[in-house]
């Protein structure tokens, strides 16, 4: 096969953003890769650099922010090094994105048809009755109930669950060979959140999409994905095939944060904390980053950063543990 | 409808609370339509323990606990504190039992005033209240922090020094200084990180036990609320549906509904393969609520009787409630 399995690669990532308190190191220095159909979970809690991450690889970082080290390679093609016009060829068509909340992504003064006409007309070259015709599917795709009629309501007419739908169809409009999706259910119910993760699984059968799982729910990722990558602090801290990440975390970060999630039909008397807070990104600690929250702190920790070390069965962890 | 007998060890008692609020149309701003944001809804709180009330978006769990303490004037309905008619309550009886009642907001960040430091904030109740001198007060702030986990040092910084977490902990302190007996808790948690929750959730357990608080505590993370809770109430579109102890709640459920949003749970565990019960469609708007029961259009076990006739909401085993025509464990 002359295609290659990995889809998209990502090596030695360091995204910064520049702002008049400083430097922040929002993603200092990734190294991940997604093969073609995969589901990789991303989890981690506010500002480790998840969604900047995904921002990143699509390039839609604002005038602040700026890759300024590493190589985003896909389908072969470092990304960085596109213009911003062909740039503009692969986003919603070979890589698509779902946000978090479904409703402010929408554009709310157009049809929610017509918005997604548009992205065939312009990446597909469809005519305007082709594309019609194709919204019509993809709606019918999604579950979106009675969509002809569905098709020329404003966004506002819909419920959130309805427009993460709308979101998801507009997303897959255009067959991406990867789709990013970040916190996709954050905004949603529990009802209608089981429902979209279904409709994602099910699609995901159907048209073998790779797909960037970003959450700091770890129900969401346990039930979605083959592999996970932890992060923190702008860092992977761990990577591993979902059962040996739940079965055995590595990391004492991921230990942590298994271990202060309230599980449903599982109560302890006192839930696990991980002491302590996030370190500020303008100015990161040298060495290992959990250092100062972490239970087995070591000498070594606060001097020297940790590499990604490789453990049996495909798994990755940063910790001198190891 | 009678939730529990003995009135005597009942902190608060809520009977048959209703809240419709107006949608105003047309040129004279008449009121076209009514939100039943809470049609009826029963239930009591003993001394010490903790209620949790669970539901989605728009099930009106917000609303009972705003109207609970008269921050929003309920459309009927009774809520008995210390066996005492808080909705009938005079304005200067009612500023006695608001020492006795307080409440803590989800967002940490909007609920305190970023102008003023937050010692302030925290002891404004007391100043309002005339409450001791000003050294004692500072005394009493100074305190309180210590108890949530900060210290007096924290009294003269702002709100936007703080993290989302230290933020709940002040907003905590703030409802602690009173010396309250009840605390409505309103989604304490669910802006916070996991790693970050656990400390709270820790913190509001530890408080409970050493002060004796009894807490009303509001949340839609089912898991969050099997945690802190000793029993559990269930909401949906307004209504009550299942009220029970947590193990028998979270054991043995017994309403469709409940069932449904505790299989919709996704579980930090690959290895378990459930039966999900996917509900279809939306929540119905509360503005034209289904008739019979509410949860009909959405319930695989909906029959004829539940089109037209709206179940009460009863007692099927001892100290569980269940509002189903085909409630079953």
């Amino acid at each position: 096969m002359a295609q290659s399995d990995v889809l998209l690669k990502l090596k030695g990532v360091k995204t910064y953003f520049f702002t008049d308190e400083g430097t922040v190191h929002a993603v200092d220095g990734l190294d991940f890769q997604v093969r073609r159909g995969e589901t990789l979970g991303i989890v981690g809690e506010s500002g480790c650099g998840k969604s900047v991450t995904s921002m990143s690889i699509l390039r839609l970082l604002g005038k602040t922010g700026k890759v300024i080290e590493g190589e985003i390679m896909f389908d072969g093609e470092n990304l960085l090094d596109l213009s911003e016009e062909e740039m503009r060829k692969i986003r919603g068509n070979r890589i698509s994105m779902i946000f978090q909340q479904p409703t402010t992504c929408l554009n709310p003064v157009f049809r929610i048809g017509e918005q997604i006409i548009e992205a065939l007309q312009i990446h597909q070259g469809l005519s305007g009755e082709e594309a019609n015709k194709r919204t019509i599917e993809l709606l019918t795709l999604v579950g979106l109930p009675d969509p002809v009629r569905r098709m020329r309501s404003f966004p506002h007419e819909i419920s959130g669950g309805q427009a993460q739908r709308v979101m998801i169809a507009m997303a897959l409009a255009c067959n991406p060979e990867l789709l990013i999706a970040d916190e996709p259910t954050t905004a949603l119910d529990v009802t209608i959140q089981a429902q979209i993760l279904d409709l994602m699984r099910e699609l995901r059968e159907k048209v073998n999409t790779a797909i960037i799982l970003i959450t700091h729910d770890l129900g969401v990722v346990a039930e979605m994905a083959e592999n996970v990558m932890v992060m923190y602090a702008g860092k992977a801290v761990e990577y591993a095939p979902v059962h040996a990440l739940f079965e055995a975390p590595k990391h004492p970060y991921t230990q942590g944060l298994i271990a202060s999630t309230p599980v449903l039909g599982n109560v302890r008397d006192e839930l696990e904390t991980i002491p302590g807070q996030v370190p500020s990104l303008l100015n990161p600690p040298a060495g290992c980053r959990f250092a100062s929250r972490c239970a087995h702190k070591m000498d070594q920790c606060t001097q020297e950063e940790p590499p990604l070390i490789k453990l049996e069965g495909d798994r990755l962890v940063r910790c001198w543990l190891y | 409808m009678t939730v529990s007998n003995s009135t005597s060890e009942n902190l608060l008692e809520v009977r048959n609370l209703k809240k419709y609020f107006p949608i105003k149309g047309g040129l004279m701003r008449r009121t076209v339509a009514q939100v039943k944001a809470l049609d009826g809804v029963s239930f009591s709180i003993k001394k010490g323990e903790t209620l949790g009330l669970v539901g989605e978006s728009g099930c009106g769990k917000t609303t009972t606990g705003r109207t609970v303490l008269r921050l929003i004037p309920p459309s009927g309905g009774e809520v008995l504190f210390e066996g005492q008619d808080v909705l009938k309550a005079s304005s200067s009886r009612m500023r006695t039992l608001r020492r006795d009642m307080q409440i803590v907001f989800q967002d940490p960040y909007a609920s305190l005033n970023p102008r003023i430091p937050v010692g302030q904030s925290i002891a404004e109740g007391l100043t309002i209240h005339n409450i001791g001198t000003p050294k004692e007060r500072l005394d009493q702030v100074a305190q309180v922090l210590d108890r949530v986990g900060l210290n007096s040092g924290h009294m003269r910084r702002f709100p936007h020094e703080f993290s989302g977490g230290q933020r709940q902990r002040i907003g905590i302190a703030r409802a602690l200084v009173m010396q309250p007996k009840l605390i409505v808790c309103d989604e304490p948690v669910s802006a916070l990180d996991v790693s970050i929750q656990a400390q709270v959730l820790n913190l509001l357990n530890d408080l409970q036990k050493d002060l004796g608080l009894t807490y009303l505590f509001i949340a839609h993370n089912l898991s969050v609320v099997e945690h802190i809770s000793n029993r559990v109430g269930v909401m949906y579109l307004g209504r009550m549906v299942e009220l029970a102890s947590r193990d028998q709640l979270f054991r043995k459920p017994m309403h469709p509904y409940t069932k449904a949003l505790m299989s919709a749970i996704p579980l930090p565990d690959p290895t378990i393969k459930r039966d999900r019960i996917i509900l279809e469609g939306d929540v119905p708007s509360p503005v034209n609520p289904p008739s019979g029961c509410r949860f009909h259009p959405r319930c695989w076990l909906a029959q004829d009787i539940c089109k037209h006739d709206d179940p009460i909401f009863e007692e099927k085993e001892p100290g569980h409630f269940v509002a189903c025509h085909f409630a079953q464990g």
